[in-house]
């Protein structure tokens, strides 16, 4: 029979039934139900075994806050573990597993380990599986984890996508219950641009469990009419199924919406869920109260759950775990439980108040005042509970539900994101918000202490019209209903004394024992106490946990639980997946990717592509038949220097420096010197770094007086820029400079090789003579090609070829490619990519990003002589420090292997010739290598100490992280036309 | 008049226009862009020469202005975006240049960027998604520097609720386009 357990009323649509799955076996709900109220309706009390002891455990609430009922949820790719029942809304198909247990939920293997919770105490890993130590991570860890552990992971690759979004508001109200509503509509009547956001799928919190009159409503009814008068508002934005996770810097809230996972899968292209950052001006936490529970032995049985969860069910899902129940409280909330429930028909089999005067008397149930529950009996549920009469006689009371009130504490979490510290209330022996709160934040209703219904409306919005009144906006308090206005009546009791576990921490199976066992070890501050014994860890931050554990430690060392103080909260308030922090930023995407001018036609090539920065550049081109790269790159490189390639170079930082100052500007920017560079000509340039080691290198042109085109690297175009800007806006704010990039605007290719001016010649338009006379090496200027296409030529060489770099508007830059390399044809022009020009300037011994590597100075580059002092410019100063210039500083020489068929890699160490490899004799390192084509063999860049002065020397080039060695000679780093003649043929 | 055949800056002949829902996603490729900066001491001849080349006054920052010919949108301090017709104003720098001359530095744009244009009823939901501007109460002409999945942006209200531009650096054009796709599914 299905829904054994189902009563008259509720919150749910009976008039539509859904099935889902639990552990297998099929069940019936309706919507409005969560996974934990279908299954309580169904008979189920029995969800999960415990994370250590495996202990048989059912739902403890009927909330976010539960720490027992953890599901799988869904299958495949979808599945998802760690779910809370409790939370979980049933949609049909639904399916669940229990986790945490080998062989079935009600027959774990792995409850032996409750047997042997004598050996498995706090500090049992530490203290026993310390030896050998070898044993911890083959064997130990992989045991343990088996062992205890929550749900598991399908390794599968998550089929959703995740959104992110930010919102702003004037105020952001944070729970929607009473105090909630009332602060809504307080702000949003006033016109404020407003935001509700509750975790619960339904608004209204409370409201919607309880069954007193709001006003001449039930509760729930006039929580529905505030949703609707709010949803009616365009200045109010209602968000639930979000939960607001942590209150950050400057009035920022991060909140996640649960966008589908009320479906059984996302509707396509729709998130699964949104992370939204919320930027407010003002914002009211009112986050209500949770309930805490009472510990006593056996405390964790299946059917014993907090009494405010008990009448949540009963009120809101029409579910009972039990329909013979038992009350054990210290305060008169639990009293409310018994009378719902008594109203639902329920059998009341007894209320237990600890108190023994102040509890209160009534003639429609039992009450036992001033006992203690003292043991529940029942293998995966409970059947009675051993009751501890005030005379000290013990009676069993049988039940199938046990309801347990210790108070309620606010749920300040929010408020002490910024670190704030909640103070004590003794009235209602809670902590509740401290002084020091999130900028712009108040804190109302029960989450400020004032746990009436009365109460809450009341604060909800006199807190709403004072935050509006700081805004400059006026507001008068909602008009609020009469409602129950009852005192808080409670004498605090965290815990039955007694033999046996009396639990705690339920997620973390951490009983009043371990408590005082992390005691007697010397654990005193509630930190250590929680790492120690794991007290409020895990997916529920001890929510129901934390208060017991910390007044079992003021018990211990007589303090009083404010001395004690709390563990920190940390954001988030719930689990939010790392999809969800991910977004849109996951797989191919995780990182957005620039394309260059060539891209299309590169791809059209079967170009091999490489990433630089976010660039993709082209690695190389393979022709048909070439199976190695090496192939197809010496095949470039040979071809360029024969006669002509073409590469795409783009993605050089190009940044356009103007104004009457420029010149000054760039002669501070730059080491050398650059005052009197001639209009129509290029210059290499070397910036240094504040501390005098180099920074960047590139060439600039000047191509007006006040207008000048500098490249830098790659890798550093950003860092430049920026650096420039510092310069111009922070150093020099006098200086008429303007800067701006235009590293995007420019489509610049490289044509390099000895016939590179003659196939130039066949696109530049013929008003532009650039024979070598007229346009000679470092020659720049703006000319047209193509028939009148605007474009800029620079006669600069990277390759220590003939070279040029030419440069069009982007739009036409696929163009330009495929008419260079059409009128290319008759020079067998080729297209080249990165590893070939990485050849050719290591052919030619050029510095980059590998000896440019911000551990290197002008000097140990061979530039010392281009740092000019007969100016000032950054890094000039310091790079004159002693340690900088000493005699046997690294310079930047070449190398080759004495047996031309040996090779090395780059990052070898220079180790002289019988001396033991080790870091005293290191001699300096290699920093680039390639195969040149043109030599023949192997070659290499390095920085070696006094290199300049050691040309024939015979080293060892270390490696021994491959456990290799190959003998080399210092030559000059020049391989390729030491005197320059081809770049200025 | 040269023979090169310009592409997009998602690499077709013609530029792309998506629909998803109520909302439009259109590339925009006919609009030339310079930047211009005042030389430090000018701004008052810069005011003047502005004036009479865009034909509306300078937009303050946080702001763009339209005018019939001209688009202007602050940028930075001292700095402005000019856009004009591509058809008309291709060499757009030297045509500014001419008119401001010594008062100010201009550089062409045009190609440095990749502008989609945002139209429909909901754009707001879909900017919300995109990036931390206050979008929903951006009002016509408000334009801003942003950052729109780690892609630096600048994001220009042309209609209030109905139509923002963002322009993103043109090498991410591709990224770019399925940001925007993205969020306009899902909120389609």
């Amino acid at each position: 029979m299905s829904q054994t357990n189902r009563i008259d009323g509720g919150l749910i649509d009976r008039a539509r039934t859904l099935n889902f799955r639990f552990d297998g076996k099929t069940f019936q709900g309706h919507p409005g139900d969560t996974l934990a109220s279908a299954l309580l309706a169904n008979g189920v009390r029995l969800m999960g075994r415990s994370f250590k002891y495996h202990r048989p455990r059912g739902p403890l609430t009927a909330g976010s806050e539960e720490p027992n009922a953890l599901v799988e949820l869904r299958t495949g790719a979808r599945q998802e573990p760690n779910v809370r029942a409790t939370v979980a809304e049933l949609f049909d198909g639904l399916d669940a597993r229990s986790q945490n247990h080998v062989g079935s939920l009600s027959r774990d293997w792995l409850a032996v380990n409750d047997l042997l919770s004598p050996f498995f105490a706090a500090g049992f890993y530490y203290k026993t599986f310390m030896w050998p130590k070898a044993f911890w991570e083959k064997l130990y860890e992989p045991m343990i984890r088996r062992a205890a552990g929550l749900g598991s992971l399908t390794k599968e690759t998550d089929p959703d996508s995740y959104d992110k979004g930010f919102l702003h508001c004037d105020l952001l109200v944070i729970g929607a219950g009473p105090a909630g509503l009332s602060a809504a509509l307080t702000a949003g009547r006033a016109g404020a641009d407003v935001i509700l956001a509750d975790e619960d799928f339904v608004m209204g919190g409370r409201l919607n469990a309880e069954t007193f009159a709001v006003g001449d409503m039930a509760p729930g009814d006039w929580a529905a009419q505030a949703v609707a008068e709010l949803t009616s508002l365009p200045n109010v934005r209602l968000m639930p199924r979000t939960t607001v996770l942590g209150a950050f810097d400057h009035g920022i809230y991060g909140a996640l919406e649960r966008v589908s996972d009320h479906l059984a899968e996302p509707a396509p292209g729709k998130p699964r869920q949104t992370l939204w950052r919320i930027y407010t001006k003002r914002s009211i936490l009112t986050a209500g109260a949770i309930e805490r529970p009472i510990a006593f032995r056996n405390n964790d049985r299946p059917g014993i759950m907090l009494a405010s969860a008990l009448r949540s069910y009963a009120n809101r899902w029409a579910a009972v775990p039990g329909k013979d129940v038992a009350i054990f409280t210290n305060n008169d909330d639990g009293h409310r439980t018994a009378a719902d429930l008594l109203s639902k028909g329920v059998r009341v089999a007894a209320v237990i108040d600890s108190r023994l005067s102040e509890a209160p008397r009534t003639n429609r149930y039992e009450v036992v005042a001033g006992a203690q529950v003292v043991d529940s009996n029942g293998r995966l549920g409970v059947h009675s509970i051993t009751v501890k009469l005030p005379g000290g006689d013990t009676r069993v009371i049988p039940c199938d539900a046990l309801g347990v009130s210790g108070g309620w504490n606010p749920n300040v979490h929010l408020t002490c994101h910024q670190r704030g510290l909640p103070v004590w209330n003794e009235d209602i022996a809670a902590f509740v918000p401290g002084a020091s709160l999130p900028q712009g934040m108040t804190v109302a209703g029960a989450a400020n202490g004032a746990f009436s219904t009365a109460g809450a409306l009341a604060s909800g919005a006199g807190a709403a019209a004072a935050a509006l009144g700081d805004l400059g906006i006026k507001a008068k308090p909602a008009d609020l209903p009469q409602a129950e206005d009852d005192p808080i009546r409670i004498t605090p009791l965290y815990h039955v004394p007694g033999k046996g576990r009396a639990w705690l921490d339920q997620q973390n199976d951490v009983t009043v024992k371990d408590v005082k066992l992390a005691h007697q070890e010397g654990y005193r501050s509630v930190e250590h106490l929680k790492r120690y014994t794991t007290l409020g860890m895990a997916t529920d931050q001890g929510k129901t946990a934390n208060i017991g554990g910390m007044a079992v430690m003021a018990e211990m060392t007589g303090k009083s639980i404010p001395e004690t103080g709390t563990t920190i909260f940390r954001p988030p308030y719930t689990p939010v997946p790392i999809g969800a922090f991910a977004g849109r930023s996951a797989g191919k995407d995780f990182r957005p990717v620039r394309q260059t001018p060539s891209h299309s036609w590169a791809a059209e090539q079967g170009a091999v592509f490489v990433e630089v920065g976010m660039w993709l550049r082209a690695q190389w081109f393979p022709k048909k038949g070439e199976t190695h790269w090496r192939q197809s790159v010496d095949r470039e490189v040979l071809a360029t220097r024969k006669s002509v390639g073409i590469c795409d170079v783009t993605t050089l930082g190009k940044i356009d420096v103007q104004g009457t100052d420029a010149a000054e500007f760039l002669n501070k920017i730059y080491a050398n010197a650059f005052a009197k560079l001639a209009v129509g000509k290029v210059r290499y340039g070397l910036m240094l770094r504040e501390d005098g080691m180099a920074m960047d290198d590139g060439t600039t042109a000047r191509l007006a007086e006040d207008h000048f085109v500098m490249t830098t690297t790659t890798a550093n175009a950003v860092g430049v820029y920026r650096h420039m800007e510092f310069c111009r806006q922070c150093l020099w704010p006098d200086m008429d400079v303007q800067i701006i990039s235009t590293t995007e605007a420019w489509a610049q290719y490289s044509v390099a090789g000895p016939n590179a001016r003659k196939l130039l010649q066949k696109i530049v338009d013929p008003a532009f003579d650039i024979s070598n006379e007229a346009f000679p090496y470092m020659g720049c200027g703006e000319i047209t090609v193509c028939g009148g296409l605007r474009a800029r030529l620079f006669r600069i060489s990277f390759s220590g070829e003939l070279a040029y770099e030419i440069a069009v508007p982007t739009r036409y830059g696929d163009a330009l490619v495929r008419r260079m390399v059409e009128v290319g044809q008759e020079f067998d022009a080729i297209v080249y990519g990165t590893e070939a020009l990485g050849v050719m300037r290591i052919e030619k011994g050029h510095a980059a990003g590998n000896e440019l590597n911000g551990t290197t100075s002008a000097l140990n580059l061979g530039m010392g002589g281009m740092v000019s002092k007969k100016k000032d410019s950054i890094g000039s100063t310091l790079s004159e420090r002693e340690g900088m210039n000493r005699e046997d500083a690294l310079a930047l020489v070449g190398f080759r292997p004495v047996n031309p068929s040996e090779s090395f890699a780059a990052g070898c160490h220079f180790i002289a010739k019988g001396a033991e490899a080790n870091a005293k004799n290191d001699q300096g390192y290699m920093t680039s290598v390639c195969f040149s084509p043109n030599l023949g063999y192997t070659i290499g860049l390095g920085f070696l100490k006094n290199g300049a002065a050691r040309k024939g020397e015979v080293l060892r080039a270390v490696n021994p992280v491959q456990n290799a060695e190959t003998l080399v000679e210092v030559v000059s780093a020049h391989f390729i036309d030491p005197e320059g003649e081809r770049l200025r043929a | 008049m040269h023979d090169l055949a310009a592409l997009t800056p998602l690499g077709a002949a013609a530029p792309r226009t998506d629909r998803v829902g109520a909302i439009s996603v259109t590339e925009v490729t006919d609009r030339a862009i310079a930047s211009v900066s005042t030389r430090n001491g000018k701004a008052k001849p810069f005011a003047t020469a502005a004036k009479a080349l865009f034909g509306i006054d300078l937009p303050a920052p946080g702001q763009s202005a339209a005018g019939p010919v001209w688009t202007l949108i602050w940028t930075g301090p001292d700095q402005w975006f000019a856009e004009a017709p591509f058809a008309t104003h291709e060499d757009i720098a030297a045509i500014a240049k001419d008119a401001l001359g010594d008062t100010a530095s201009v550089t062409e744009q045009t190609d440095g960027w990749v502008r989609f244009d945002i139209e429909g009823p909901t754009a707001v939901d879909m900017m919300e998604r995109l990036c931390p501007l206050p979008a929903r109460r951006m009002k016509t002409g408000a334009a801003s520097r942003s950052i729109i999945e780690h892609m630096g942006s600048l994001v220009i209200c042309r209609a209030e609720g109905r139509h923002f531009s963002v322009i993103a650096p043109r090498s991410f054009a591709g990224s770019m386009h399925h940001a925007l796709m993205a969020s306009a599914r899902s909120i389609a």
